[in-house]
């Protein structure tokens, strides 16, 4: 459609689909990371790794089908999302390979290889990314759960109170044939739903009925209600998950859609006065917190004679320096355990890829961001913005919480760094979340209905927000 | 919505950009701090990635590498006759860092030494493997073979230097230790070394270098040394106006010789120093005074605690702070006065080179993996403690001692030889084993090449048998003749 046509009136042209561009951007997130592969093998035996072509070939079908899937049930989303996914799950795969041929750290008893089983998470959710594309049709049908996700989410939460802790933290529920579960992960997108169906009833209540007070809008009692409570299950799950990543993700969430919702600033300055009132309070008798906080305060001090976690992951990232060691030429084993594959993998490409490439890792995550933010701006249903900023910012808190927290920031919390980190829940979960963006995208950037032929006037009243 | 949605969008970025300044901040301002941390064990890790260079002497290397699969480290240092070289290496341990020349070079034997950066970047893109550099030291193999041979299984320590140029020729210490024992990161090594640590007899000391003794008689030639440089006696064989017994100067304690020795009474200096006479050299000293026997003792090198060769020395004291009759005690090596052996070989160094003293040193040649020389050690004057005169008079002296005086086992057939003996008493009214001192030098037409000074701590001798002409001066004759090879 000639752009001359339709300079007065929006018209039903709406944006360009911009496939093309999504399939361009997808084959260079399949080549990157099939290069980075190569390098590995070069750098670790001298040979091209025998299994580059079925990697190849792997990444290439599974981004291939979820491009094609994108284009048929959603031709209009944002073409950026599932590129940068693909390309930051491709990476983790090479860097959870890269460290499992490191013997020292792929002992059986910490769970030998993980690349095998991290690639059949990472197919599964592609599959629960196309589930979703393909059975929500539109993000609207969400808001009908929205107390049963409350539920859902509350039970995801509560649920690894009664399993043992591993690795210091009660985070995981383990079903036996299956393997461990972080819940919290999938909690993070169903609580998303809950605050953005509850919100977008109670946000007039919230916003309005308060009371002025020294410049600033209180708000009732009764409507303190939930935030109290969101408080003091995050508290909660600080207290008896010992989980300080997931409590900080969970009521800087509900911050977050909250003032989205009710445009005011006193809710944020509520929010924080009772996080701050909380961390202090708990800081002040939970030993693991103040060990956190004493080890984020004093990174490089010595522990029972011995070199902590924290002082070894700043080591490996001072080691990368500007350009790194190269992929496999890296020394980031030396912080032990599976620690480098998870928590810690962010370190692995500070000290392989150099500081070049955790910047780059770092905006390929504000990209995807931004175009989360950019989704929710775009939407034109309350229910959809809330959905897309409590999503695109569940993700930006959790990518800052862990790379703060690794990179030394602020004090470290158990959290896994979206795509990159190994772990199936966290790859399923977040395949689900993009696939949720990408619909809403889909529905904000789809063009409006074709008018009447004929009557000029209705086609003004179309407004595009 | 969007008014805060905008908000939130950016207090995101923001988290981002923080994120951004915080990896800068780690990788690039922190990291030259973070990667040579030393308990980071990347800098081990690279330490022994390469096989180290080797520390050589006479043009045969005393150390070697070896590969290892004992974890994150490729090669482990080995060494030749371990023991023997022990006081000039020291060692290098996958486990316990380093020391002395491993740990002082240790830029030049990984190959990572700034110097080497060339000679590196040349090797990377010509696709040459990394190896280490070299460090040449000034040592000699015979010499030190005869220094620690002759020490056996007694307690001390010799060292010997070229007068001429301050090149140290061998530093023993007994009983030593194999650097090899400890190199690795076995759970065995790490036994060996807990053990040497609990070690009474202490084995990883370097005795030569860094141990200070009562150095006893010995001292006496730095007591005439400084008897000639002011003045006091101005000819060795004049006769003096000591008493015998001596009454140190305002106390009752007389000060006696150590036998009955006539010719002490009213000795000349040479006379003095040949039956090794307590009385004449006291007296001297509290005639001197403390700030004359101080100075002079300062140029040869006592209360310096920057001597380095380049690992640096012990320092040797001299009080500063004592009484005349402590001064009277001091000139005999009594007191506080403690030396190394280092420090004593320096003194018969500079007697021996007419009075010129040679800043002692031990590495002669840095050089590249390519063996290109990258830094040359050029024989310094530390100081001038003698007029050559002086030093001639005191050589004449000390000639006496080995010809026909305390230090006969020294002789050398068709040699000059000066020494002195020295029997340190130690422990309150002189309950401990005393040390055995010798020092000495020879010389040929040439001048003298070569200066020694021996302490036996310890032995199995009877004590009444122990003295510094018996114990001490057949090891440094030994040493002397491996230099002068005869």
């Amino acid at each position: 459609m000639s752009s001359s046509a339709n300079t007065t009136t929006i018209g039903p042209m709406g944006a360009p689909s911009r496939r093309n561009t999504e399939l361009a951007l997808l084959v260079f997130a399949v080549l990157i990371p099939v290069f980075a592969y190569v390098n590995v093998g070069l750098a670790k035996e001298g040979t091209v790794p025998a299994g580059v072509f079925g990697y190849a070939a792997g990444l290439g079908l599974l981004a291939g089908i979820a491009h094609f899937m994108v284009r048929k049930f959603a031709p209009y989303a944002d073409p950026l999302m599932l590129p940068i996914a693909t390309l930051l799950n491709g990476l983790g795969l090479v860097l959870i390979w890269r460290l499992d041929l490191e013997p020292s750290i792929t002992t059986p008893r910490l769970g030998g290889a993980m690349a095998p089983g991290q690639l059949m998470w990472s197919t599964l959710g592609i599959a629960l990314f196309l589930g979703v594309l393909f059975f929500l049709k539109d993000h609207r049908v969400l808001q009908r759960y929205t107390y049963i996700s409350m539920v859902v989410a509350l039970i995801l939460l509560i649920l690894p109170m009664f399993f043992p802790a591993r690795f210091g933290a009660r985070i995981w529920i383990t079903i036996p044939g299956v393997g461990s579960l972080q819940p919290g992960e999938f909690a993070k997108i169903i609580i998303a739903v809950f605050f953005a169906g509850y919100l977008m009833v109670k946000r007039d209540a919230l916003a309005l009925a308060s009371r002025r007070f020294m410049g600033m809008y209180l708000p009732r009692g009764r409507d303190l209600g939930p935030i109290i409570v969101i408080w003091a299950l995050s508290l909660m799950i600080l207290i008896f998950e010992t989980d300080l990543g997931t409590s900080l993700l969970f009521f800087g969430l509900f911050v977050i859609m909250l003032y989205v919702a009710t445009e005011r600033t006193s809710w944020v300055v509520f929010g924080l006065t009772l996080s701050a009132v909380g961390a202090v309070a708990v800081a002040s008798f939970a030993s693991h917190v103040q060990s956190r906080v004493h080890n984020w305060l004093n990174p490089l001090e010595l522990q029972d004679g011995g070199v902590t976690e924290t002082a070894q992951a700043m080591y490996t990232f001072g080691a990368g320096g500007i350009l790194g060691s190269g992929l496999g030429q890296g020394y980031s084993r030396l912080i032990g355990g599976i620690a480098p594959k998870s928590d810690y993998i962010l370190a692995t490409v500070g000290e392989e890829l150099g500081l070049t490439g955790v910047m780059a890792v770092l905006v390929l995550y504000a990209l995807l961001i931004e175009r989360g933010m950019r989704t929710a701006l775009a939407a034109r249903d309350p229910f959809g913005k809330l959905l897309a900023v409590g999503l695109a910012g569940a993700f930006a808190l959790q990518v800052f919480v862990v790379a703060g927290g690794v990179t030394g920031l602020i004090p470290l919390t158990g959290m896994t760094l979206p795509f990159l980190a190994q772990g199936g829940s966290s790859v399923i979960a977040n395949w689900a979340l993009v696939a949720i963006l990408l619909r809403i995208s889909d529905t904000a950037r789809r063009p409006a209905p074709a008018p009447a032929p004929s009557t000029d006037a209705e086609m003004t009243q179309v407004v595009r927000t | 919505m969007n008014k805060p949605l905008r908000r939130v969008a950016i207090f995101c970025g923001l988290l981002i950009l923080a994120l951004l300044i915080r990896v800068n901040w780690v990788q690039f301002v922190q990291a030259d701090e973070l990667q040579s941390d030393k308990h980071n064990r990347r800098v081990a890790i690279e330490r022994y990635s390469v096989p180290r260079g080797d520390i050589i002497v006479d043009g045969k290397a005393i150390t070697g590498s070896t590969t290892t699969d004992s974890g994150d480290f490729k090669y482990k240092r080995t060494y030749k006759n371990g023991e023997m070289w022990a006081p000039v290496t020291g060692y290098a341990s996958q486990v316990y860092d380093a020391n002395q020349l491993e740990k002082l070079y240790d830029g030049i034997l990984t190959g990572n030494d700034d110097r080497l950066f060339f000679t590196n970047t040349i090797d990377m893109l010509t696709g040459k493997e990394k190896t280490g550099g070299q460090v040449v030291t000034t040592l000699n193999a015979k010499a030190q073979k005869a220094a620690f041979e002759g020490l056996g299984d007694k307690k001390g320590a010799v060292a010997a230097i070229n007068p001429s140029t301050g090149a140290i020729l061998a530093l023993a210490s007994a009983p030593s230790y194999d650097p090899s024992d400890i190199a690795g990161m076995s759970e065995e090594e790490g036994e060996n070394y807990q053990k040497l640590l609990k070690d009474p007899d202490k084995p990883m000391h370097n005795r030569a270098l860094r141990e200070t003794f009562f150095p006893g008689s010995t001292f006496k030639v730095v007591t005439a040394a400084a008897a000639l440089e002011h003045g006091l006696i101005d000819d060795i064989d004049a006769r003096t106006d000591t008493p015998d017994p001596y009454i140190l100067p305002n106390t009752q304690t007389e000060l006696k010789n150590d036998g009955p020795h006539p010719t002490c009474e009213k000795g000349s200096l040479r006379e003095a120093l040949r039956v090794s006479c307590n009385t004449v050299f006291g007296k001297i000293g509290a005639d001197l005074g403390r700030d004359k026997l101080v100075e002079t003792a300062k140029k040869f090198g006592f209360n310096n605690s920057e001597i380095d060769t380049p690992v640096r020395a012990g320092r040797s004291n001299v009080s500063t702070e004592m009484d005349k009759p402590q001064t009277a005690l001091s000139a005999i090596g009594q007191f506080e006065t403690a030396a190394t052996p280092l420090q004593m070989a320096m003194v018969t160094a500079a007697v021996a080179n007419d009075g010129k003293l040679m800043q002692p040193y031990m590495v002669d040649e840095l050089r590249a993996p390519n063996l290109n020389v990258i830094e040359q050690t050029s024989p310094e004057e530390m100081s001038r403690p003698l007029s050559p005169e002086n030093a001639q008079k005191l050589q004449s002296a000390m000639e006496t001692v080995v010809e026909k005086g305390t230090g006969t086992a020294a002789r050398i057939p068709g040699v000059t030889v000066g020494g002195k003996t020295g029997t340190a008493q130690r422990g309150v009214d002189n309950s401990e084993k005393p040390y055995a001192w010798f020092i000495s030098y020879a010389k040929t037409d040439e001048g003298s090449p070569v200066a020694v000074a021996v302490v036996v701590e310890d032995s199995d001798a009877a004590r009444a048998d122990i003295s510094g002409g018996g114990l001490a001066a057949p090891i440094a004759e030994d040493v002397m003749r491996a230099v002068l090879k005869k």
